[in-house]
């Protein structure tokens, strides 16, 4: 069996059609990888179909394997798969992308790690999500030709957040429910969102939110990155964002990434 | 594998035990191991005791190249044939035998000990890049060869790498990434066939 163009995610029998085979074929972008064994890699892969699933890429770190660069780091790639005992084994990989751009600049490359490490961290194993995998697959394209890192990762942070049901309040305030005033207002994770003048002031988890920053988060919930990209952003507000999304993931996962600390010296590296 | 539970006696299923945790060695391997050891002469089973004790006891990280080494400098770093203006960067100790079975490298090494994997917490720091600057300072070496792995991590290494030296003046080269002898060009990924494409050579 040879592997055919990308197949077709639409209609509802996908899963099944995936299931009952004891081959089967679908699109992933590999997030992790492990050494296993001699020459073998254990991948986290995440799927359309079946979300996040780990599978064996046997011989992939030989020079000769047909496996080894399709199937690397951050590579979005077509597998077909053989169902195993514990783990599936990826019998034939062609990759559709490789985002050569991120590889080729330790910035982008860093913000691709970040990116992977949140989504393996924030989502269970084998939960069939279409919509993330694309929220995914456009990070990454978007990192690749736009080149703008950091632009790229609050977008995604702001839209993963809300697809897992993390979406901070901004239209109203998160406490008392008044509208906001155009003025500066505040911003907690804790309360889940902007919160009025009033009610920010004297909690101690809030910080401040600028009218600017807060019309960019109520802009990037409705609009795609092609026209999240046109947002004209300065550097205080570049900052201003970047602290708050942080805050933001931070609170949800319970903990800091290692790959932002990473990412956090690499910018420090750069102003110095 | 409970030993207890093995049909031999315990020394010998204890040894099977034991191969059986190396790398490459499944359970009959390991048997196979075992009966042969058992039937060749007591001081092949005592060699090979030696030789294993030995790679623990004598060997530490060479001072100037951090390769794995019995005498400190390391052969290679002692070698005065080989031009230590020179360095070749690479991941891991076993890296360098690789490189030297080519024949084609006369210079010397410097082994990181790792690559930068921020997702696994390895950074930098966790490396021996700090050694590789204090080297470079106020050396004579002319090039900087980075043979890190040709995969994520490894290139983001290389990349950080070249960052750090990039001011110091040194040429850098990264080992060519190409075809593999012996290979087919039909099962050549893209990254590795455009890269191929980028660096082929005038005939």
């Amino acid at each position: 069996m040879s592997l055919s163009a990308v197949p077709s995610r639409a209609g509802k029998n996908y899963n099944n059609r995936i299931m009952s085979s004891r081959v089967y074929q679908t699109e992933a972008i590999i997030i992790k990888k492990i050494k296993f064994g001699e020459a073998d890699r254990l991948l986290t892969l995440f799927t359309p179909g079946l979300g996040k699933m780990r599978a064996i890429a046997k011989g992939a770190m030989r020079p000769k394997s047909k496996l080894g660069g399709n199937v690397e780091l951050l590579m979005h790639s077509l597998l077909m798969l053989a169902r195993g005992r514990n783990l599936d084994i990826i019998t034939q990989a062609q990759a559709i992308n490789n985002f050569m751009p991120i590889r080729d600049n330790l910035e982008l490359i860093s913000c691709g790690f970040y990116i992977s490490e949140l989504i393996d961290t924030l989502t269970e194993e084998n939960v069939e999500d279409h919509e993330l995998f694309d929220l995914l697959l456009n990070a990454l394209n978007d990192l690749a030709a736009s080149m703008e890192g950091d632009r790229v990762l609050r977008y995604f942070e702001l839209r993963l957040l809300d697809h897992l049901g993390y979406r901070p309040q901004v239209q109203k305030c998160a406490n008392c429910g008044r509208d906001l005033l155009p003025e500066v207002n505040y911003f907690s994770p804790v309360q889940g969102g902007a919160l009025c003048r009033e009610c920010g002031y004297p909690d101690m988890s809030a910080r401040m939110l600028s009218i600017n920053a807060l019309k960019v988060l109520r802009f990037w919930l409705q609009c795609d990155y092609a026209t999240a990209s046109r947002v004209k952003l300065n550097h205080e507000l570049m900052k201003e964002l970047k602290t708050l999304m942080r805050e933001n993931v931070k609170f949800v996962l319970e903990k800091q990434l290692k790959s932002m600390d990473w990412l956090d010296e690499l910018s420090a590296g750069d102003t110095k | 594998m409970n030993p207890d539970f093995l049909p031999a006696a315990k020394p010998i299923s204890r040894l099977i035990e034991e191969f059986n945790k190396l790398p490459g060695i499944g359970p009959k391997t390991a048997q196979r191991l075992t009966y042969h050891l058992l039937q060749a002469p007591a001081e092949k089973s005592r060699d090979l005791a030696e030789a294993i004790i030995s790679i623990k006891q004598n060997l530490r990280l060479c001072s100037i190249c951090l390769n794995i080494t019995d005498t400190d400098p390391c052969n290679l770093c002692t070698d005065e044939t080989r031009d230590s203006t020179k360095i070749c960067i690479v991941e891991e100790p076993i890296d360098i035998m690789p490189l030297e079975r080519t024949k084609k490298y006369r210079g010397v090494y410097h082994v990181l000990h790792g690559v930068i994997s921020p997702s696994d917490g390895i950074k930098p720091e966790d490396l021996h890049i700090r050694e590789l600057l204090d080297r470079l300072g106020g050396s004579n070496v002319t090039e900087v060869i980075l043979a890190t792995n040709p995969n994520a991590e490894g290139e983001a290494t290389s990349l950080y790498i070249q960052r750090l030296i990039a001011p110091l003046g040194i040429r850098i080269t990264r080992l060519a990434r190409g075809l593999p002898f012996g290979g087919d060009l039909e099962y050549a990924d893209d990254v590795t066939l455009s890269r191929a494409l980028e660096g082929r050579q005038e005939l």
